[in-house]
């Protein structure tokens, strides 16, 4: 168990300086996501061109995997339809939570900076509250939701 | 300045520190690559060997069903459970061995006086009254019976401090008030509430009064009589016992009069299937086989405990604090979350660029256990308008060195963290 497995520069850099932070106004699409557990509250705006992300801003407060992971994925999905969006999640997830995931960490870009996480596993919840919230979102679920 | 330079003398008592933390095997391993330092102690403390020894006697020579079995394992299966009750009894002073009710632990103590004794109390409008400093476990079962009751859920606020207002607390109490329901000590922030006066303006005002002494046990002395309180609860795994195992204290004239809460074995007397007479205190309000092993274990932790003195480890223990204290304060950036004036050894805080979360897992990455989060207080959090603290909590077994550590961890996290 490596700290600088976790706390990788691009996770503590996103965490400093959190790209796309902020809200769209007006929106089209906009979910909550709340970890109980941690206090982790954030909140995802989109802009769509039809089934295209067009533009994504994230806010809210959480520790610094919840930050950078929410700042790496707005980098991340912009610009890609919902289908693409679907698969990128399913291989992020894979990434974050399966220990013999063949995945390679290097094929997701930036987002590779997680695969570290898995071998924290009271951290994965924080990493993937953007990621669902972002779902929800898309699937046009207005209501807060949870990783509880 | 560090404890090495400090020449502290660490002493419980007539104990040293260092000869019991012999008496805690669990203490002595790397985490990490680090040698453990444990300061998770208000979430749930460390056993002596004692503890463990007791438990494990009791599996490999005594166990049985008690109470009716005619044979010798069952009776000294009996013998060593009802034992456990009188070393309970005697360690908070309570009149009679039928006071002490086993339970599995606060939460359910809580929620059996508030089923049994408060729920056929209750009309629409009358007010229960607790603080905004209570851990969960003495917040929801208050609701769930205002839920059914029509019932009002009033909570004295706290200063800054994290003190529990009195003056506040004077103009709640009133007519309708059926119940006070107070922490003895924070868990989230240490505060130790002086329940004393807010027993005396309630049984002036003839309210009856719970207290949640799950943090207040493990740091002081509790006499329940001089108290004059109704109800005290605890668990015994905050008090070097094991888990699944706690106490609901009641005075004998309200525990008499209350219904039994679970029905089935052991808390009756004659059952037929168009009567069933129920068994008498304490045993009336513990239906169901116990853990047995668990009442024996808590009894071996009170003899631990009290043959350090209660006295002497509260003692050492806000030695402990007031070191804690100075050196956290020193660290930049970071601010101490409870600031009363009078506190168990338990210091929450947060620091001004690092995330409790992330202080949580690279401080165990230097093998130093901290507690991260809400600690089941979510009002208190909400109150500070902070998401979660970082807590470190003491026990008598640690160290001003591993104070130390805590800070040198704390330092290496900003590093980290850039
Ligand atoms: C003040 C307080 N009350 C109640 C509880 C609940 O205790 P248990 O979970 O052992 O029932 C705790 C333990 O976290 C506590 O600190």
């Amino acid at each position: 168990m490596d700290l600088k497995d976790l706390y990788r520069d691009v996770i503590v850099d996103h965490n400093k300086n959190p790209r796309n932070f902020g809200r769209l106004e007006p929106a089209d699409l906009h979910a909550d996501g709340h970890n109980p557990l941690c206090g982790d509250q954030l909140s995802v705006t989109v802009n769509m061109a039809g089934d295209r992300i067009a533009d994504i801003r994230f806010d809210g407060s959480g520790c610094a995997i919840s930050v950078a992971s929410a700042s790496l994925m707005t980098e991340a999905v912009r610009g890609k339809t919902l289908t693409e969006f679907a698969s990128l999640h399913a291989r992020v997830h894979e990434l974050l939570t399966q220990h013999d995931s063949s995945i390679d960490p290097v094929s997701l870009g930036k987002l590779g900076a997680l695969s570290g996480v898995r071998e924290f596993p009271a951290r994965v919840k924080c990493a993937s509250l953007c990621w669902h919230t972002l779902q929800a979102a898309l699937q046009h679920e207005t209501n807060a939701i949870s990783t509880e | 300045m560090n404890a090495a330079t400090q020449s502290v003398i660490e002493q419980v008592g007539t104990r040293s520190v260092s000869s019991i933390r012999a008496d805690f095997p669990i203490l002595h391993q790397q985490v990490n690559g680090h040698p453990l330092v444990y300061l998770d102690n208000a979430a749930s403390s460390q056993h002596p060997q004692v503890v463990i020894d007791a438990i494990s006697q009791y599996y490999q020579k005594n166990h049985a069903n008690i109470h009716r079995g005619v044979h010798t394992l069952s009776q000294r299966a009996t013998d060593q459970f009802e034992g456990a009750r009188e070393e309970v009894r005697r360690f908070i002073n309570a009149g009679c061995s039928k006071e002490v009710i086993f339970t599995r632990g606060t939460t359910e103590a809580i929620n059996l006086v508030a089923e049994s004794f408060l729920r056929p109390r209750l009309q629409p409008g009358d007010e229960i009254l607790i603080s905004a400093l209570e851990h969960h476990a003495n917040i929801v079962p208050w609701q769930h019976v205002c839920q059914h009751t029509g019932a009002v859920l009033k909570v004295i606020p706290i200063t800054q401090a994290g003190e529990v207002d009195f003056t506040a607390f004077e103009s709640l109490i009133g007519p309708r008030t059926k119940l006070l329901a107070l922490a003895h000590v924070s868990n989230a922030l240490g505060t130790v509430v002086p329940v004393e006066n807010f027993i005396a303006a309630a049984r002036k005002a003839g309210v009856p009064v719970l207290l949640d002494g799950a943090q207040a046990i493990p740091h002081s002395v509790v006499d329940v009589q001089k108290l004059d309180c109704d109800f005290y609860c605890f668990s015994a795994h905050k008090l070097c016992g094991p888990t699944g195992i706690g106490v609901l204290y009641g005075r004998e004239a309200l525990l008499q009069a209350m219904p039994p809460w679970q029905g089935g074995g052991d808390m009756i007397l004659t059952v037929s299937f168009e009567k069933t007479t129920y068994n008498q205190l304490p045993w009336k309000f513990e239906a169901g086989t116990p853990h047995i092993a668990g009442a024996i274990g808590l009894g071996a932790a009170l003899r631990y405990l009290n043959s350090l003195g209660m006295q002497n480890i509260a003692a050492y223990e806000q030695q402990l604090l007031a070191y804690a204290t100075r050196q956290l304060s020193k660290v930049e950036g970071l601010r101490i979350i409870g600031t009363a004036p009078h506190k168990a050894a338990v210091v929450s805080f947060v620091t001004k660029n690092i995330h409790p979360h992330d202080l949580g897992t690279i401080l165990d990455t230097e093998g130093v256990a901290i507690r991260t989060g809400h600690h089941c207080a979510m009002p208190v959090m909400s109150f500070y308008g902070i998401p979660a603290t970082a807590r470190a909590s003491f026990a008598f077994y640690n160290t001003f060195a591993e104070i130390d550590r805590l800070v040198a961890a704390l330092h290496h996290a900003q590093n980290v963290m850039g």
